[in-house]
């Protein structure tokens, strides 16, 4: 029998704000242990949550950049349930009523072997707002406290957006597809760092399979807290086979959520279903609807970058890039501002772009480094450009000063004046080299007035030698085709 | 809805408090007369009745994302329980608020 | 000077014809003699206390002092107060020191009030006879054998033994003004918003609010001008316009000054279940109303009876996750002896609560959960909207609404402790206020059998101002307010 497998992701994305999503904690991360939890984050009696303005613009963004319905009024629950790193008893997130309702986005999912790249549009069910818990600290070393679990409430109470897609999703590469979009999304409209590591961005996968051509969704298994996509795509993978292979041999699914260990690769059930949680849900009775009204979505959406989609048919319309070009610059924002900051510092688009998505990105992938840290500036690369341009050196020679400024020097005319890289196009000199350069292989010119135009190409290499290569390859043609002409 | 024991030790587990078969009993008596009390709500029809969470129809407040809290680690970890289980130490250690081992 | 008003006592301290300190000392001199037998108060700090009445004698000599300055009062052991032990009246937080003030503590401290000390309460402030708290009952002090009310207690027999100048309590189903009613003083419960509930340990969010206990409406006043205001801590924090609530009490004193005020007698609230004598007291009451002027008028709050299941729901519902933060691992109590996380848990929280707090947790927990949250959540809070609405129709017919604060007198202490149905229904005549929203207050109106008996005051929304006025009207005509129990009567006091 054929599967097929069905996917959906509930992302948490940490908003990128100041303080907590109900008190004036800071989230910087990093910090000694409990040292930024307040007396709201440890949940002191007494103490109540006031929303993070910031949090709100931070949701409205992402609805508005995944054409959702923005909720007038949503409204903040109380999820139930004990848990040392859950300082209340209880988190306060949006159940009934979200702050974001339906929306989509569309991936780019690569081509894979013999498939062929190809889009799709994966349907965001819904995103809410709701708090962090704390990190339980293990394996404590001190002897007098063994057997205990440490818990730091610094993270606890940070805003989280919680996003939720249809399960439209049909393999580990829609998935991871899917997820790298959405990270770098979240970062475009600058509502999260997306710092992996750091737990910034966590994917939650529910995963289930059934007989290809069936309507029926097969019990889902929740895979928890994956934080690489590396990761997501082998513990699909695994999830995938297993349960398939389960279902094979006669087995049945039992919903339950799990978790990838990457050291073996594998998946392992940390809760059943029948141990699952009976949360009990009600209306937050310290928090008011929160209401978004379209005056604020019109003051959000001012503030709001021009989103990836449309950056890239502009820069198809106004450079005339290709579609593919115009992708691969809108793939980052920051990508994206360095190429506009070239063309906007007065580099044609077409060579800035060849540059950014070659020798620069180049450069980058090999060291490592994201855009906003290359050494050669976005300015630095316009005036090289503008040098190649108006024939002061040849493509060649700037790769030369391109190298020199990545290696820290600043000045483009500085380097070429240094490097003595300057085009010769003073036509009288190259006339006269090339005649010398003609003198000098008779044997050469035979073979093409013989017809071997091969031999052109290899005067031209003479002249370019003769001139180390300053001379300006055009000039050095049009006046080598003259005189061979005689 | 009439409640029965397993009802009991069933919220008595949601709610983490511990119970015995006696305790059990006697709660399960003096719950059911409460929810007795409380059935009379279901004499009334209220079809097409807005749930009232807030007696005031207000909008939640926004606070400016500015930190106001300061590190208050040390007064706040000074009035921590004792660690139990034979040790009359404070359950904190390095910052760290001390629990049973979290297994997940 | 024990039994004047906090004008009186205002202008004492004004006038140099006594120190803060002074008046504080004799204050916790009386509290020495009698709160061994009431125990009104459950934490005590006199070093504390006594520098709060030295910097108020400060203030007072440098000329800035307010109209409560240097004024001893009792706080409810509900309000985190910094470096005073606040239990809430339970185990759970026996040794819990506050960190740091409530927004209610603030506002008595920036107005220079001195704090006596905490005051006993039902647990988590969870009953309606204080006989639920982990620190003993209290006992009335117009009648030792009989309960003070709850869950307020320790602030109202305070206030009735004069063991303080005034007090706070704070009121989720009628936890000031049932107990204003039993001890015979004046209490009122304002509008939900009005005071900041930031640092007031929660019971049932929607429904608590922090009032003024004391002997007078005028002294309610004084004091709802320290405690209303905007807290931005708080998010269901009114931000209403600040008002001086003692603004109309000068004009109640003429004749008829009720004259065009409409009171409306609910007829629900004088049906059964109501006891007689408590009835009469009412009836003779409302009489002397029509005296001052004003108009009575029948209305109905049909569903007034529903108030006592819809808030058996919604509180506990709300009490049972506001009490999951007591798990024993930040402060509060912890087992000794636990196996794992969840025996830790179940254990702590086990040992740190009382059998009623246990029980509202457990009816809290039952009614939130999976499959029958609509049937009683959800269902509750569709009733609450009808109730609301009844008090919105009332409000078209009448300016006040006029009724018994609770159907009997002071009971005897044990007679309902081990029957919580016979207890809920204590509340019959306050609960709807607390699930509208509404300012609701009680105030003496005489006695019946030696014990005396509230009429309660139900106003429209922020309409403290009125509510106090029209008390006081009536504290100008009459004297039950000034009625004190003699203390020194009982064998063995002393």
């Amino acid at each position: 029998m054929e599967w097929e497998v069905v996917i959906g992701l509930e992302t948490h994305t940490q908003l990128k704000t100041n303080t907590k999503i109900f008190s004036g904690a800071s989230t910087a991360f990093g910090a000694e242990p409990n040292t930024q939890a307040c007396e709201v984050s440890i949940a002191l009696p007494g103490v109540l949550p006031v929303l993070n303005k910031q949090a709100v613009e931070c949701a409205i963004k992402f609805g508005l950049a995944v054409n959702a319905e923005i909720a007038r009024r949503s409204v903040f629950a109380r999820k139930n349930y004990f848990y040392p790193d859950l300082p209340k008893g209880y988190q306060i997130s949006q159940y009934e009523l979200p702050v974001v309702g339906k929306g989509a986005v569309t991936i780019q999912v690569p081509a894979v072997g013999k498939n062929a790249a190809y889009e799709k549009v994966i349907n965001i069910t819904r995103a809410h707002l709701e708090e962090d818990a704390g990190k339980s600290v293990h394996g404590l070393s001190n002897q007098s406290i063994e057997g205990m679990s440490g818990i730091d409430l610094n993270r606890a109470g940070t805003p989280l957006l919680e996003i939720v897609t249809e399960p439209d999703m049909r393999s580990a590469a829609e998935a991871v597809a899917y997820a790298k979009k959405l990270h770098e999304l979240v970062q475009w409209i600058d509502i999260c760092d997306g710092n992996m590591q750091e737990g910034s961005f966590r994917c939650d996968v529910n995963v289930s399979v059934r007989p290809k051509g069936t309507e029926k969704l097969g019990t889902r298994r929740e895979i928890k807290n994956l934080n690489s996509f590396k990761f997501m795509q082998q513990a699909i993978e695994y999830e995938t086979r297993w349960q398939i292979e389960t279902l094979e041999d006669g087995g049945t699914i039992h919903q339950a959520t799990v978790l990838f260990n990457p050291d073996t690769g594998e998946t392992r059930v940390m809760r059943s279903k029948e141990e699952a949680n009976d949360y009990r849900y009600f209306p937050d009775p310290d928090l008011l609807p929160l209401e978004v009204t379209e005056a604020d979505k019109a003051r959000v959406k001012a503030e709001m970058p021009e989103l990836p989609e449309v950056m890239k048919a502009r820069f198809e319309a106004e450079y005339g890039l290709t579609s593919y070009d115009a992708s691969t610059l809108t793939s980052s924002r920051d990508l994206a501002d360095y190429f506009v900051a070239t063309v906007n510092a007065g580099a044609d688009a077409k060579p800035a772009a060849n540059w950014v998505m070659g020798s620069v990105s180049a450069k980058l992938n090999a060291e490592d480094k994201p855009i906003n840290a290359s050494p050669v500036t976005a300015l630095q690369l316009a005036q090289l450009l503008k040098r190649i341009n108006d024939n002061t050196i040849s493509n060649n020679a700037a790769k030369q000063v391109f190298e020199a400024m990545w290696a820290g020097e600043v000045d483009v005319d500085a380097i070429i004046e240094k490097l003595g890289l300057k085009q010769v196009s003073d036509s009288g000199a190259i006339e006269a080299m090339i005649d010398e350069v003609l003198a000098a292989n008779p044997a050469m010119v035979a073979e093409f007035k013989a017809g071997k135009e091969k031999a052109f190409n290899a005067l031209v290499g003479q002249a370019m030698k003769a001139s180390k290569g300053k001379a300006n390859p055009a000039q050095v043609n049009e006046i080598l085709k003259k005189k061979l002409a005689n | 809805m009439a409640l029965n024991i397993t009802d009991i030790k069933r919220i008595a587990h949601l709610a983490r408090l511990e119970i015995n078969e006696q305790e059990a009993a006697a709660t399960l008596t003096k719950l059911s007369g409460i929810l007795g009390l409380i059935e009379q709500m279901q004499a009334i029809d209220t079809t097409g009745i807005t749930p009232m969470s807030h007696s005031q129809d207000v909008v939640q407040r926004l606070r400016e994302d500015v930190v106001t809290e300061t590190n208050q680690r040390e007064a706040f970890q000074k009035i921590a329980p004792v660690l139990g289980n034979g040790s009359a130490k404070q359950a904190v250690d390095g910052g760290l608020y001390l629990v049973p081992q979290v297994i997940e | 000077m024990i039994n004047s008003s906090l004008k009186t006592l205002s202008q004492m301290l004004a006038k140099k014809e006594i120190s803060s300190v002074e008046m504080t000392q004799t204050f916790l001199n009386r509290i020495h003699q009698f709160n061994p037998t009431i125990n009104a108060y459950i934490a005590l700090d006199e070093a504390k206390t006594l520098a709060q009445a030295k910097a108020a004698d400060a203030r007072i000599a440098a000329g800035n002092a307010e109209p409560l300055t240097g004024i001893p009062f009792a706080q409810k052991d509900i309000f985190c107060a910094k470096g005073w032990r606040t239990t809430c009246g339970s185990k759970m937080l026996e040794n819990f020191i506050a960190p740091y003030d409530a927004h209610v503590i603030s506002q008595f401290d920036n107005a220079g009030a001195v704090n006596l000390g905490k005051t006993n309460m039902d647990e988590f402030a969870m009953g309606s006879s204080n006989e639920t708290s982990y620190f003993g009952g209290v006992k009335n002090p117009w009648n030792f054998d009989r309960v003070p009310g709850g869950s307020s207690g320790g602030s109202a027999a305070a206030v009735a033994a004069r063991l303080c100048a005034a007090a706070t309590g704070t009121d989720t189903g009628g936890s000031i003004r049932q107990p204003a009613s039993l001890c015979g003083f004046t209490g009122l419960k304002p509008t939900y918003g009005l005071v900041s509930r930031y640092g007031m340990i929660a019971f049932a969010s929607s429904l608590d609010q922090a009032g003024p206990m004391a002997k007078s409406a005028e002294d309610c006043a004084m004091m709802l001008n320290v405690m209303a205001g905007f807290d931005e801590r708080d998010s269901t924090s009114l931000n209403h316009p600040k008002e001086d609530y003692t603004r109309g009490l000068a004009g109640m004193s003429g004749d008829k000054p009720l004259k065009g005020l409409k009171i409306g007698l609910p007829k629900e609230y004088f049906a059964d279940g109501l006891d007689a004598g408590v009835a009469k007291v009412v009836q003779d009451a409302i009489v002397e109303y029509r005296k001052l002027g004003a108009e009575t008028v029948e209305i109905s709050l049909p569903n007034t009876k529903l108030s006592i299941p819809v808030y058996y729901v919604l509180a506990p519902a709300e009490a049972s996750s506001n009490l999951s933060r007591y798990d024993g691992v930040r402060y509060g109590h912890r087992a000794a002896e636990y196996t794992d996380l969840t025996d830790m848990y179940c254990k702590s929280r086990a040992e740190g609560f009382g059998a009623e707090v246990k029980r509202r947790i457990l009816i809290g927990t039952y009614v939130l959960s999976a499959g029958y949250y609509d049937a009683y959540y959800l269902k509750a809070q569709q009733i609450r909207h009808l109730i609301a609405d009844d008090f919105k129709q009332a409000f078209k017919e009448c300016d006040i609404i006029m009724g018994p604060t609770a159907p009997s007198t002071a009971f005897r202490a044990g007679e309902k402790a081990d029957d919580p149905v016979a207890m809920y229904l204590q509340d019959v005549y306050t609960i709807a206020t607390n699930l509208a929203g509404l300012p609701g207050m009680s105030i003496p109106a005489g006695f019946d059998k030696g014990l005396p008996v509230g009429l309660q005051l139900m106003g429209n929304y922020f309409d403290e101002a009125r509510m106090l006025d029209v008390a006081h009207a009536y504290q100008q005509v009459t004297d039950w307010h000034l009625q004190m129990p003699d203390l020194k009567a009982p064998e063995g006091l002393k």
